[in-house]
């Protein structure tokens, strides 16, 4: 059983809640608890009382360019799940919260700061087997008003990943060994998600994005387990600009979170355009 | 392609995605385990299907008449969609001459799975038929083994 999470050491405990927690707000009307996963049929099969489904293509990118909604399709993201803003939201997925954090960052990026993530996702609520249900919930739309945008904080675009290569920042490959390699690069049947070429950005340590979490129940490590995998292990500051990146920026996003709230990173940044445009764009260096 | 998947197929591109999704999940909630008699923890690993995340495996009993039966386990306590696709292969190909078997295609997950299709899944679920198929194809020659996928 895992630690309990203010005991844990993390920079920023208040980021993530227990499913305890969750279960004892499930009837909060300041709360809304939302799951986001890769496999978009598991909300439908049994979720957590109350919870409601944001899908990461349809919910939050834009349905034509490669980008993330406007200002206004959150806003209207947030009417439809009934979320103002003044509610705590709180995410929660397949796959140790991969999804799950890859919405939180999306959702940072309108400034809802009032966002958490429930440690140890669906798998942990599964083991403990607490209640699911098929049912959808509709909630009266709100008004939510939201900040246009703001990308930069959290956000790093080729250029600026170029330039931060460039003079050696802390870059992060959070994808697995044989992708870091170039020995893998896309999948089969998906070439639109494919990149013609393979390796890394130069420099970039590689450190798989679910060694930052305890298998066997889907929490994060305690601080002091991040602190020796990130810190001594692979020798990144959390003092100096990073940026972590991965296929399309949805890996990464889930070490952005560890980085940033769990051991306090103070400027990272999530490069979601990632390998399927480093891999593919013209003149770029790469390693191998 | 044999006649009831490719029928099963037609119908799912005819539904809108909530009712891609509830037929899915009907078919998931169908999905029966491989049963003892055929296979038991810990299962072999030449069972297992490459590249499927869901931590599926397939056997196939070969009958003295050609036709098949197919039997799975999916792992995963959420492989929702592996258990989905488990039970559709069953119901529309197990009971055919494992010739017709063989002529199934990758071609009906995304067919099938439309927009609840995504990242890896996809190649674990096309995976999953091709493991079918292979044991097909061998269980069609009645001279050879019946393979691991």
């Amino acid at each position: 059983m895992a630690t309990p999470i203010e005991e844990r050491g993390y920079a920023h405990p208040d980021a993530l809640v227990s499913t305890d927690w969750v279960e004892q707000h499930l009837n909060d009307p300041k709360v809304r608890v939302v799951e986001s996963n890769e496999d978009t049929l598991l909300y439908s099969s049994g979720h957590v009382p109350g919870a409601v489904h944001v899908d990461w293509t349809t919910d939050l990118n834009d349905q034509v360019r490669r980008d993330y909604i406007t200002r206004e399709g959150f806003e209207a993201l947030m009417s439809k799940i009934g979320a103002a803003n003044d509610t705590t939201v709180v995410f929660y997925g397949d796959k140790n919260n991969w999804w799950a954090c890859y919405a939180f960052w999306v959702f940072q990026l309108f400034g809802h700061t009032n966002a958490k993530v429930m440690d140890g996702g669906r798998l942990k609520w599964e083991k403990e087997k607490r209640a699911t249900s098929r049912d959808v919930p509709s909630y009266p739309k709100t008004s939510y008003k939201a900040k246009e945008r703001t990308d930069a904080p959290h956000r790093a675009f080729r250029d600026e990943v170029l330039a931060h290569q460039k003079k050696q920042g802390q870059l992060v490959d959070v994808r697995s060994p044989e992708e870091y390699a170039g020995t893998r690069m896309h999948m089969p049947d998906y070439p639109n998600e494919g990149a013609l070429r393979g390796g890394h950005i130069p420099g970039a340590k590689s450190v798989p994005w679910a060694r930052a979490i305890n298998p066997d129940e889907g929490t994060f490590k305690s601080a002091a387990e991040l602190k020796k995998l990130y810190l001594e292990d692979n020798k990144l500051s959390p003092d100096q600009d990073t940026i972590a990146y991965c296929r399309i920026g949805e890996r990464s996003s889930h070490t952005w979170f560890a980085l940033k709230y769990l051991l306090g990173f103070k400027n990272i940044r999530n490069y979601d355009g990632s390998w399927t445009e480093w891999g593919n764009t013209v003149g770029v260096p790469i390693e191998k | 392609m044999p006649d009831k998947l490719q029928q099963l197929t037609d119908m799912f591109q005819t539904f809108d995605p909530a009712d891609r999704t509830d037929l899915l999940l009907s078919y998931a909630d169908q999905f029966k385990e491989v049963p003892p008699e055929i296979a038991t923890r810990p299962f072999a690993k030449s069972h297992q299907i490459p590249q499927c995340e869901s931590d599926a495996y397939v056997w196939a009993n070969r009958y003295d008449d050609g036709t098949m039966k197919l039997y799975f386990a999916v792992e995963n306590p959420s492989g929702i969609s592996a258990k989905a696709l488990a039970a559709i292969l069953d119901k529309t190909l197990s009971g055919l001459p494992a010739s017709e078997i063989a002529t199934v295609n990758c071609d009906i997950v995304e067919k099938i799975f439309r927009q609840n299709i995504s990242m890896g899944k996809g190649m674990g679920l096309m995976a999953m038929v091709q493991a079918v198929q292979a044991l097909a194809k061998s269980a069609s020659n009645p001279r050879s083994p019946i393979p691991d996928p």
